[in-house]
Parts: C-alpha cells; structure tokens; sequence
C-alpha cells in the first residue's frame, strides 16, 4: 500500500467569537497549512472540507460556501461528514485519496463557526435527536452526555476527583498552545468541582466550550515527499472508524465500543497489537473530562477502568509515561467541532515531527494515537502516526 | 486496481411515500442490493457511505441516523454531503486504497416530507449577497437558460422536445414517478416560471432510496457474473458566486468529465459512449450537459436534438430511463440513479428501455441550485 504522510499544518486562533467569517478562516488555516509545507494552492490536486452542523452557520450545503477559501473551486473537493467525529474523519478522507494512487497532495481543511448561532451553539443540538423517541423530553447534549458520565463512575466506582483531574491538566497544558481559548497555569481541581453545576454530575469546567476557528493539513504520497524534498514528514501507519446503533438507549455507555473497533481497524493496518507499549503518546478526543478517559480505554491504552488511575498517578502528565492531551485538548484549547482537527491530528503532526514548541514531549516519541468522536455518542475516528 | 458495482438496489420512484419512513426506504433499498450482490452487509460489506444533507433532512447530523437500517452498526460508515456519483468516487478511492473490499453506497431522497423546498434551496445561496434578494430561486435555471440558450443557439421548442422525449421515456421505466405521454407543444404552452424557464422545464420532485455495492475486482468477480467497472470518475466544483461563474457552459461538468475520461481512457466520448444518464434536473441542463461532456458539439446540438440523436432508437441514447424530468429529482439520490440505471443498461436489466448492445455508458450529475458542483462515472462491462 502506498506510503502517506502528513507535511504541514496550521490552525487558526480558537475563541468564544472571532470576528472572521468562516470562510476566512478556512483560508487562513489553509495558508498557514500550505505555508508550513512550503506549496502553493497550485501544488493541491483534490481537497477535503470537514465541517460539522450546517445549522450553526445557517447555510445549505456548506460545502459550497466555504469552498473557494478552501482552494476547492476547480478541483476535486469533498465535504466528508460524521459529526463530532469529522476532526479526525477527514484527514482519514485525505489518506485514502492519496492512497487510492489517484492524487499526490491533498489540502484538507475543518470549519467551525459556532457563535453566529444565536443564543448559543446548544440550540442547533436541538435538531440531532429522533423526532419521535427522544425529541419530545427536550434532550441536550450536556445531560446525555452526565448520563454517560455517570454511567462510567458507577461501573467503575471512579471519583469525581479524578476525572476533574483531566480538566486540570488540560487547560494547564494549553497554556503552552499559542491558540489556546481557555487555558489556566493555576486551575485546580477544586476550582472545577465548585464550578457551577450543568447536569450532575457534570460541572461548567468539566466541559470544553463552544468556539469559532478553523484548521489545515497538507497531506501527500512517499513520491511527492521525495520529489519535494519534504523535511520530517509524518507517516499515517493505520486509520479506523465505525459507527454503532442511533438507539444510544439500547447501549451500555459505560464503554466505547464502537472507538475499541475503530481502534482494532487501525492497529491491524498499524501492526499494533500492545497499544500500551508500542504507543508513546495519545490525543484523545476530550470534549469532556471523562471522555479522555473513556477514549484511553477505548483505544485500549490501559484497561477498562484504569484510566483515572493512570491520571491520578502523573502518568499521563506530558513528561509522564504516556503523554495524553500534550496540546492541552478541547478543554484547554477549545472545541470549534471539526477544527479540532488541528489539536487532535495537527498536535500528531507538530510533536512528531518535533515542532510542537513549547509544548514538545520532553522525551523520544516515535508513536502517537489520536480519535475524534461523534454523532449520537455513537461515532469514532482514529488515526496512528509515526514520525 | 479496478473497482466494479456487483449490487443494485433501487426504490422505485414515487411523488410521495407517506405510509414509509425514509429508514424503512434505505432499508429496502439496501435490502434489494444486498440481494442483487449475494452479500450479507454485517460480514461482507466494509465500508458504508451515505450521501446527505442536513438541510434536505431536517436533521442537526444526520449521520447518526444511517447504520441500522443499512446494516451498519459496529461497522466503518460516513456520510459524504454531496451527489451520489460522489459517493461512489469516495467508495472508488477507499476500495483502491486498500481500506476495504467492498462499499456500499447510499443515497435518498425523501423529499416529500419536507415543506419548504425552496426555502431549503434559498438557504444554499450566498447568505450576504444572494439569499437576502428573496423570491423563488428558480429565477436562477431561468436566467441560466436564457444564457445557455442565447450562448448555443438553442430555442425553447428544443428544451420541450428534450422534456417529451425524457417522460415518454419514463412511461415504460417501472422504476418512473412522473412518466407521460406529452407533446412539445404542450411545454411550450405550461405556465412560465421565470422566462425563458416554464413549469414543465422543471424535473418534479420524487421519493425514492438507492444502494450500490462495489467491489474490489477479485471479489467483483466472485460475486457477479456481469460485473460493472467503474472505468473512471470525476467531480469537480465551479465557484460558487453566481457572480463570477461560467453561466453558458457547465465547467463543473467539463472539469469532472476530463478527469473521469483520464482515467477511464476514453478519447472520443462521442463514439466511445453508448448510452448516457445526463443531469436534467432543468430541460435545457440535459442539452448543456451533453457539451460540456463532449457528447455533443457546440453549435450542432440543436440539429442533434431535432434528429433524435438522443432518442431511445438514437445513435447516443440520452437519459433512457426517462432521467430526472421523467423518473422525478430526488436530490443528492439523482446521481447515483443515473449509475444504476446505467449499470441495469450494461447487463442488459433495463426492460423495455434496454438500449441494445450497450457496452460502455456514462452517468453525469449535478447538484441543483444553486451549485456549480457535478460529478461523472463512466462504467463498462466486458474486459
């Protein structure tokens, strides 16, 4: 199969309201991106758009809108789309493009534009529920997602100590990141627990925020690595997905089946058969403290309910054993949906390849793991690189 | 590696469906290609994919609502916002990848659940410069016909003939919605929409589900005695500003043909095509299109269409299964209609529409307005 690498990166600010629209943003990311590699838009032969709701920007295929600012008009260019999962989706999209042989480089570019969603981005989550099941009780997202929550403390018997530790450590490893929305050198875990209550046993500080931003990655063959002489790629060794049931009431939520699949999907690609051990760092998706600690199961980096002992221990500290959420996450740098793709596969990128600044792993890293999560909690991505 | 379609599964089309869900339609659909194909989907199928829009569903992410019906839970499944035909390229892409064996490909159109289509359509336009001029956003085919027409020398009487021609066809298409016995005279004389576009230039709506499966040829060749190659595919889009773009051509078209015709090797579209599903979700589109995929020489399109070139007895039979104008649009589904209609042409299932001999055909599609996004498959059997 051919070799694909990822050969640059860039991502916009992430905050609460950025006065760009969304379509520069994308050609902001996009520059940054094709910048880093040192190409031009006439380099890219076919470009992914990942974006998720199109109700946040109010626009019908959103595709369409945002397409000359992601360099699509005139080329190949496809919006792949699976909800919260699309921050790791299209960039997987992008791999099979090159590895399909039909392309050499691929410009893929995420979008999010949550705050011109009146009067918050929740209102949108109103309109992904089943009309007839779950419509009429008026669900939100942070209630089923306490449900999930607490679902996994009572099976486990977890702490909520140790899951607010996550949130702790998140934001404190965003304040290295120059995109950072809510990153804080002094938060402790007391200042989560005190934080106003959402839905219990959820807190406000247990959840990333809304946010606008935008990221891009340039993604090409071994052939055009060589020819350009492209320093220090960073090679996809495996990709996964997989989706379960819509009937999320059906399902145990204390465990991610549907991510332990995905997971399997791209270790076998990624000959990968101790995740534990032959994995040195991991960008779980962390919408939600306990679902860092979720994904570590999921993806098999400990056993199921050794997570929060693994946190509470250091071990996932960035100097620590497995270095996880290095960038400092969604709860730290933010959550515009898609764009996440620039801390979640973008963070991949940066510390592989050396450039995550200060925000480097201090010691060797030659492999990392990274998912995205989505849908009706239902959804998940994953993608292994090594340098 | 060659990648070919082993399972067609198509809902016949219906203007309105309202004793079933769009899930219990996909669900048949599926059903019907699963059948075709000699696949179970929970062991063999790989990867799902299914072509939607949030907008035309009245969903926040539709996404979630695909695996079930599709027997897809616990399995690799997106979605692609976009046509079908762009649907099957990304099947093409992940089976040449090396990512999966086969792919099923789903697209629908449920279309008369929803209330406002052409609010929906409006919410598609630029939402600072376009959408805020309001009106019926027909006036877009309209002011795109009378510059395609002006531009190629066409006259309304040819975009009518295009329509009697295209639900004629439809009348023995069991799969048709909207096929009748109509003559040009009675387009010409329909109720004007939005000059020169009158009511019968436009494709009436329809409901309907479809599911292809595709197949790496090793396992194309276990599962189907006929399999169809998927030769080559092309997409592409044209700006998006209706300011700026191409109005008498269709770029889009002629961009994703060069690419499909790359890669499938075929120099000479005109002689080398033998049968053609064109977009014509508009009458004069199908005329447009057929330029712009070389099917047609500009300036002699006319002449094509009064000599019935396009025709079910013609030398390049145009839209045989009668197309959108005769079959209904069924939105995202148009494109992956015209593949499997092409493919039933192929192995020779296509009934009394059977284009005899066929052995390599097109399918072309276009995403409606108000884009300038449309993609292309050209498909053969034989070696």
């Amino acid at each position: 199969m051919r070799k694909v690498a990822c050969i640059g990166a860039g991502m916009t600010l992430f905050r609460r309201r950025l006065l760009e629209t969304g379509k520069e943003m994308c050609w902001e990311a996009a520059r940054m991106a094709l910048d880093s590699a040192g190409l031009t838009i006439d380099d890219v032969d076919a470009v992914v758009l990942g974006s998720a709701p199109d109700a946040f920007d109010g626009n019908h295929v959103q595709r369409a809108y945002l397409s000359h600012r992601c360099a699509g008009v005139g080329k190949p260019y496809t919006r792949v789309f699976t909800g919260g999962g699309t921050g790791v989706f299209s960039p997987i999209a992008a791999y099979w493009h090159v590895a399909s042989g039909m392309f050499d480089c691929v410009l893929v570019v995420n979008e999010e534009k949550m705050s011109s969603c009146q009067p918050h981005a929740q209102s949108v989550f109103g309109h992904i529920w089943d009309p007839i099941l779950d419509r009429p009780l008026k669900p939100n997202l942070v209630w089923i997602f306490a449900m999930e929550m607490n679902r996994y403390m009572t099976v486990h018997h977890v702490r909520y100590e140790d899951i607010a530790a996550v949130a702790v450590k998140n934001k404190r490893n965003a304040v290295a990141h120059p995109c950072a929305q809510l990153a804080d050198a002094n938060i402790t875990v007391d200042d989560v627990k005190n934080s106003e209550m959402m839905a219990w046993p959820v807190r406000r500080l247990d959840i990333s925020p809304p946010s606008d931003g935008a990221s891009a990655l340039v993604i090409a063959s071994e052939d055009f690595v060589r020819k350009r002489k492209v320093e220090s790629p960073v090679w996809f060794s495996g990709v996964g997905w997989c989706i379960d049931t819509t009937m999320w009431t059906d399902r145990d939520l204390y465990f991610p089946e549907y991510l332990a699949r995905a997971a399997k999907m791209a270790y076998k690609q990624a000959r990968i058969d101790k995740p534990r051990e032959q994995i040195d760092f991991a960008e779980p998706y962390d919408p939600f403290d306990y679902k860092e600690l979720h994904h570590m199961e999921g993806l098999q980096l400990c056993g199921k309910g050794e997570a929060p002992v693994l946190t509470r221990e250091g071990v996932t500290q960035r100097d620590g054993d497995l270095p996880t959420c290095p960038s400092g996450g969604l709860l730290g740098v933010g959550n515009p949906i898609a764009a996440t793709m620039g801390i979640k596969v973008g963070e991949l990128y940066w510390q592989l390849s050396g450039q995550a600044g200060k925000r480097q792993i201090p010691h060797e890293i030659h492999t990392g793991v990274t998912n995205a999560w989505g849908d009706l909690m239902q959804f998940s991505s994953v993608v292994v690189m090594r340098a | 590696m060659r990648v070919a379609i082993v399972g067609v599964g198509v809902v016949p089309f219906r203007p309105a469906t309202p004793e079933y869900s769009w899930k219990e339609i996909m669900y048949e659909a599926a059903s019907r290609a699963y059948a075709d194909a000699g696949v179970n989907p929970r062991e063999d199928v790989d990867s799902f994919i299914t072509c939607a829009e949030d907008y035309w569903e009245g969903f926040g992410i539709f996404d979630e609502f695909t695996p079930d019906q599709l027997g897809a839970v616990l399995r690799p499944a997106c979605t692609v916002t976009g046509d079908g035909i762009q649907g099957v390229a990304q099947g093409v892409l992940q089976i040449r990848a090396g990512l999966a064996d086969v792919v099923a490909v789903e697209a629908h159109s449920k279309i008369s659940d929803l209330l406002t289509y052409e609010g929906v359509v409006r919410h598609a336009m630029d939402p600072i410069w376009n959408k805020p001029l309001g009106g019926s956003p027909y006036y877009l085919a309209g002011l795109e016909m009378d510059a395609y027409l002006r531009a190629a020398k066409l006259s309304e009487r040819d975009c009518a003939a295009v329509v009697a021609k295209n639900r004629q066809n439809a009348m023995t298409n069991e799969r048709a919605a909207h096929g009748v016995k109509i003559e040009v005279e009675d387009v010409l004389a329909s109720p004007p929409i939005s000059t020169p576009l009158k009511e019968l230039d436009v494709a009436p709506l329809a409901d309907t589900a479809i599911v292809l499966v595709l197949a790496a040829e090793a396992r194309a060749r276990k599962l189907s005695s006929v399999p169809v190659w998927i030769r080559g595919v092309g997409w592409s889009s044209d700006t998006p500003w209706l300011e700026t773009r191409s109005w008498a051509t269709a770029r889009y078209a002629e961009d994703a043909a060069k690419m499909a015709y790359r890669l499938a090797k075929v120099r000479a579209p005109a002689k080398e095509i033998d049968v053609a599903e064109v977009d014509d979700k508009f009458s004069y589109k199908e005329p447009q299109h057929l330029e712009a995929l070389g099917l047609s020489r500009k300036g002699s399109t006319a002449k094509a269409i009064r000599e019935g070139t396009f025709g079910l007895g013609g030398d390049l039979p145009v839209n045989a299964s009668g197309g959108s104008l005769g079959c209904g649009n069924v939105i995202e589904a148009s494109g992956l209609h015209r593949v499997a209609e092409v493919a039933l042409q192929l192995r020779g299932q296509a009934g009394r529409n059977q284009v005899d001999g066929a052995r390599t055909g097109l399918a072309s599609s276009w995403r409606g307005l108000p884009t300038a996004t449309g993609a292309v498959a050209v498909l053969g059997v034989g070696r």
